[in-house]
């Protein structure tokens, strides 16, 4: 069946450049209609900020995350090229619906900053169009992709931090920590509510040194309202077979409610709420 | 009896009550308006159960394993039932505080052959009874039955197209069902000045009419209002044989708990209907649990222990029916439906205390599917109502929501729902059931020419074989449009034959003395197969499908090449052909007459006949294959809905309640992880949904919420939970498809982690 927005469509494999050189929403004022590479939209409820939202999934992730549960997005070409104009459409189908359950709209992915041209647009179009509470679902590696501006349309960021580690980081992720620092400190100096997401990995990232400074660095921000302790799961195990890709972490388990229990208070400690 | 009652005898039944319209007519709305307190706040005056409450319950939980095992736990195989066939019965005597059963003992189920011998006959021999002599020739020789008056005038076109299965479940070998008696009318004002009213009403008949066209409706309602004193007057003599006395108003609460439940359970005493339904009766005990509690005669506990009793009560009204009927309607329903809630026409909720407490039974009894509880959903209840409902419907899945603001405008704020969907106003309204018929298997004939596709017999009109490789959108539009006029004809036809006869044979005289004389009467069509039909001709259009005819030319398969939008993803191109069906077999409905008058309606409702019609019909266009279930009510098909539930029911939002005033059925079945992370989260959460597809002019939401016993159900039986989602931040699965050792990640994460 289609959609009017198919998933996992092969991309044309020339057009990734145009949505990440221009930087800012600015190029609307231009009247170029802003595409980039979307994965798939869906709704959800209380799992990717308040309420019930339209969450675009953008395609591409600069980062190789162990745990990765979305590892058919991590391609720009696991996209379909997509206009904005075609998403909010989408979003506006919504937006009574949304309203009305006070929810909003979120940009995930894949990493959305990696396409911050599009991210940006959206961001703006969800607010200033369709009156939607916004929010960005961001490991903040490519923080500094993020305008000001862009950061100005968005009510919230949920910002991943995988680790305090910076070895610890560069395994999980095969990426470097620091600018998702950077990024964490420069929303607090704009005061843009975050919510922070840790993902708990028995044998990786449970450590307790390791939680601490991941809580005591979110504490010392100041604009953290809420912190996720997402337990580690295996259901996207079947997407990394069928990707022919190495599941390295097949047989590390989740967390029991205990372990769960116990990292929520470790950052509840620092005057964090943690669920 | 009571000390309570004695205490308060000498006052008058109406003491503190206020207005004034209500006391010189029969207008229990106004009294409600006069008289209740709207509550704003939230759960925590709720009590829990007593031990009182929690040993006569288990009394009855105890019995359930036998019933369970057996089918049904005793029958009262001798003895028609009727509102004084059987002696009085009771659970426990010493400790209930609302008393009656249907027949002398708990859970044990009385025959009732005006509705047909043939079908008590069967049920007898199913379950081991024997099947008294006597009763077979007087139900054979000397009294017909609603089910024979039906069978001698049926055409042959009416009894074809019921064999085919193309209109099914229709209600001519069971009682219709779906009145709603008022049984408030007993509590307020007692049955002697109900049965003056009545006489009022026939005595304004007496004159023949003018109107030679009206000559044969005055009589029959001569004869109807002569049954339905007579009927009040057993009323009395079956509340005397408890030891109460109804004639006279209710004088306390317990008395309008009491008064109230012996009206129903004298409905439920003589009729088998499809859905006995309550009505709206938690505000208007409100008020007399409200006097009594401001009085000092009774205590928040004692309040709720009210509540609790009379709610076992309504748990465990039992029907005998065939195993025909159950595989309609499967697990043994009873649709005990209470709606509570709403707003009124003056803005203030009709939220009290005691709708509250009757949620709260779902704590102090357990969850259960009856009563069915029905809440009238709007925006603007009070906050804490809404969370307290949607905490309710998070921990027991026992909740189902319909729009109030759909139904006010349209049937006033005295309106409560019979069965599922069906919104009457309490007292001035009742439905002549029709069941539905199957329009994905219409759609067949119209490919088909008019001639089934299991049988081969010629069934619809003959519209010729659609020729050609590929199905043609044209063509079959033209040849469904024929199907579809002949199909209106034939089904209002039958319904008009079943409720003349059930009129006749088998009348609701209890539940219509509790009805206003010049009644509303609607005829209540249904479709079943909406989303087979709608993505059938969505293929036929979007892509390319073609028969597969077999030896007979019949298409018996299809093969669709290319994708197609399906309903259930809030894409027009789709959802506006459900939307189209839903008009066109409503207007074609509407151009044939109806007995009585009744006025037109349909409803987008399987219930679980959903299964039962999938198994009737051969493949469809769609890729549905033959015999597969078709999706319950108005859903979208199983799996074809990609962007999750709230696309799902705005899809289902689009279907015009305009041309479906009996009801459009959406069941949402949602993990507590696919409402948020935290408790108060989900409440919130749940609440905003409901808020959300109210807004977008959503009417129904039957929402499951699932727990972990349900989720190892699934685990065993995956065939019962074909759309069951989870969602894990950001991305969902469905979970009969995730391998066993997920499942059980699922299973522990979702609930290990609900903090």
């Amino acid at each position: 069946m289609s959609e009017p927005l198919p998933h996992g469509r092969p991309a044309d494999g020339t057009g990734a450049a145009s949505s990440t050189t221009a930087a800012t929403p600015a190029a609307a004022a231009t009247r170029r209609p802003v595409t980039g590479m979307l994965h798939s939209w869906d709704l959800s409820t209380g799992v990717d900020g308040p309420g019930t939202r339209f969450v675009a999934f953008l395609a591409g992730c600069p980062l190789r995350c162990l745990y990765c549960h979305n590892p058919d997005t991590r391609h720009m070409r696991d996209g379909r090229r997509t206009s904005a104009d075609e998403i909010v459409g989408e979003a506006a189908k919504y937006v009574q619906f949304i309203r009305a359950g006070k929810g909003g709209a979120t940009i995930s992915g894949g990493e959305p900053l990696l396409q911050p041209l599009l991210t940006g647009e959206l961001l703006h179009r969800f607010t200033h169009e369709l009156g939607l509470h916004t929010a960005l679902d961001t490991s903040g590696f490519l923080g500094d992709r993020a305008t000001d501006a862009l950061l100005a349309d968005t009510d919230l960021v949920l910002l991943d931090i995988k680790s305090w580690d910076r070895a610890l980081y560069r395994h999980l992720t095969h990426q470097e920590l620091a600018p998702t620092l950077d990024f964490a400190r420069r929303l607090a100096d704009l005061g843009t509510e975050v919510w922070i997401r840790f993902v708990l990995v028995p044998g990786l990232t449970d450590a307790t040194e390791n939680i601490e400074g991941v809580a005591s660095f979110a504490a010392s921000l100041g604009n953290i309202t809420r912190v996720d302790v997402l337990p580690f799961h295996k259901l996207g195990a079947e997407k990394w077979r069928a990707l022919g890709l190495d599941f390295t972490l097949a047989d590390t388990p989740t967390p029991t409610a205990d372990q769960t229990a116990a990292a929520r208070a470790v950052f509840a400690a620092h005057g964090l709420h943690a669920v | 009896m009571s000390v309570q009652q004695t205490q308060t005898t000498g006052r008058n039944p109406w003491e503190g009550f206020k207005g004034g319209l209500w006391r010189d007519a029969v207008d229990v709305r106004d009294f409600i308006q006069h008289n209740y307190t709207p509550y704003e706040g939230d759960g925590a005056f709720l009590t829990g159960p007593t031990e009182r409450t929690t040993a006569v319950w288990r009394q009855i939980t105890e019995l359930f394993p036998e019933e369970r095992a057996k089918g049904v736990l005793d029958v009262a195989y001798d003895v028609p039932s009727g509102i004084t066939a059987h002696a009085p019965g009771w659970i426990d005597r010493e400790r209930e505080l609302i008393v009656g059963l249907q027949t002398d003992a708990p859970l044990k189920r009385a025959i009732m052959p005006n509705g047909g011998w043939r079908m008590v006959a069967s049920a007898l021999r199913t379950y081991g009874y024997p099947v008294p002599a006597d009763l077979e020739k007087v139900f054979t020789r000397y009294r017909r039955t609603h089910n024979d008056g039906v069978f001698d005038a049926y055409t042959p076109a009416i009894l074809a197209a019921r064999k085919a299965g193309v209109i099914t479940g229709l209600p001519d070998a069971y009682g219709r069902g779906r009145i709603i008696g008022d049984y408030r009318r007993v509590a307020l004002y007692g049955v002697d000045r109900l049965i003056e009213a009545k006489r009022v009403e026939k005595a304004e008949l007496d004159a023949p009419p003018g109107d030679p066209a009206r000559l044969e409706e005055v009589i029959r309602e001569r004869e109807e209002l002569a049954e339905q004193i007579r009927a009040l007057d057993e009323l009395k003599q079956m509340a005397a044989g408890y030891g109460h006395d109804v004639s006279g108003p209710a004088r306390t609460a317990r008395d309008a708990f009491q008064w109230l439940y012996f009206a129903y359970l004298a409905a439920v005493k003589e009729q088998n209907g499809a859905a006995m339904s309550l009505g709206r009766t938690s505000t208007f005990l409100d008020v007399y649990l409200q006097r009594d509690l401001d009085a000092g005669l009774l205590s928040e506990t004692e309040a709720q222990e009210l509540v609790d009793d009379f709610v076992i009560k309504l748990r465990i009204v039992r029907f005998l029916r065939t195993p025909e009927y159950d595989e309609l309607f499967s697990g043994d329903p009873t649709w005990v439906t209470e709606s509570i809630g709403g707003i009124g026409e003056d803005g203030r909720p009709l939220v009290t205390r005691t709708s509250f407490r009757y949620l709260q039974t779902l704590y102090n009894l357990g969850p259960a599917p009856e009563p069915n509880l029905t809440v009238f959903w709007s925006p603007r209840l009070p906050r804490g109502f809404k969370e307290f409902c949607a905490k309710a419907s998070i921990d027991t899945s026992s909740i189902q929501y319909e729009s109030d603001e759909l139904m006010r405008p349209r049937f006033g704020d005295d309106t409560a729902i019979a069965c599922c969907v069906s919104a009457m106003p309490v007292g001035k309204q009742m439905q002549f059931f029709g069941a539905r018929v199957n329009l994905a298997k219409t759609l067949l004939y119209a490919i088909n020419g008019g001639r089934d596709e299991v049988s081969g017999a010629q069934v619809g009109p003959d519209t010729g074989v659609l020729a050609g490789e590929a199905l043609d959108t044209d063509a079959v539009t033209a040849a469904f449009d024929r199907q579809l006029d002949w199909l209106a004809e034939t089904y209002v036809h039958a319904l008009n034959v079943i409720h003349y006869m059930h009129d006749k044979y088998a009348y609701e005289r209890l539940e219509m003395a509790l009805h206003d004389r010049d009644v509303q009467r609607t005829m209540a069509c249904g479709i079943a197969g909406l989303a087979v039909a709608a993505d059938s001709l969505s293929a036929i259009r979007y892509a390319r499908v073609r028969p597969v005819r077999d030896g007979r030319g019949l298409a018996v398969d299809f093969v669709v090449e290319g994708d197609y939008p399906a309903y259930g993803n809030n894409d027009d191109r789709a959802d506006q052909i459900a939307v189209g069906l839903v008009e066109t077999f409503m207007d074609k409905v509407r151009r044939h007459p109806t007995y009585r008058g009744a006025r037109h309606t349909q409803s987008v409702l399987t219930i679980t006949s959903n299964v039962v019609y999938g198994r009737k019909t051969g493949a469809t266009p769609d890729g549905r294959r033959a015999g597969e279930p078709f999706s319950p009510g108005a859903n979208p098909m199983n799996g074809r809905d990609r962007h999750g539930y709230v696309a799902s029911a705005l899809s289902v939002a689009k279907l015009p309640y305009e041309h479906a005033q009996d009801g459009i059925s959406l069941t949402n079945t949602i993990t507590p992880d696919a409402l948020g992370r935290t408790e108060q989260e989900r409440i919130a959460n749940l609440a905003g949904v409901l808020d959300g597809y109210t807004a977008c002019g959503g009417f129904h939401m039957n929402v499951n919420v699932l727990d972990r016993a349900t989720l190892r159900d699934a685990m065993e039986h995956p065939e019962k939970y074909p759309q069951l989602t989870i969602r894990v931040s950001g991305y969902a699965v469905n979970f009969v498809r995730l391998t066993r050792e997920q499942q059980l990640d699922v299973i522990g994460r979702t609930f290990h982690d609900a903090l």
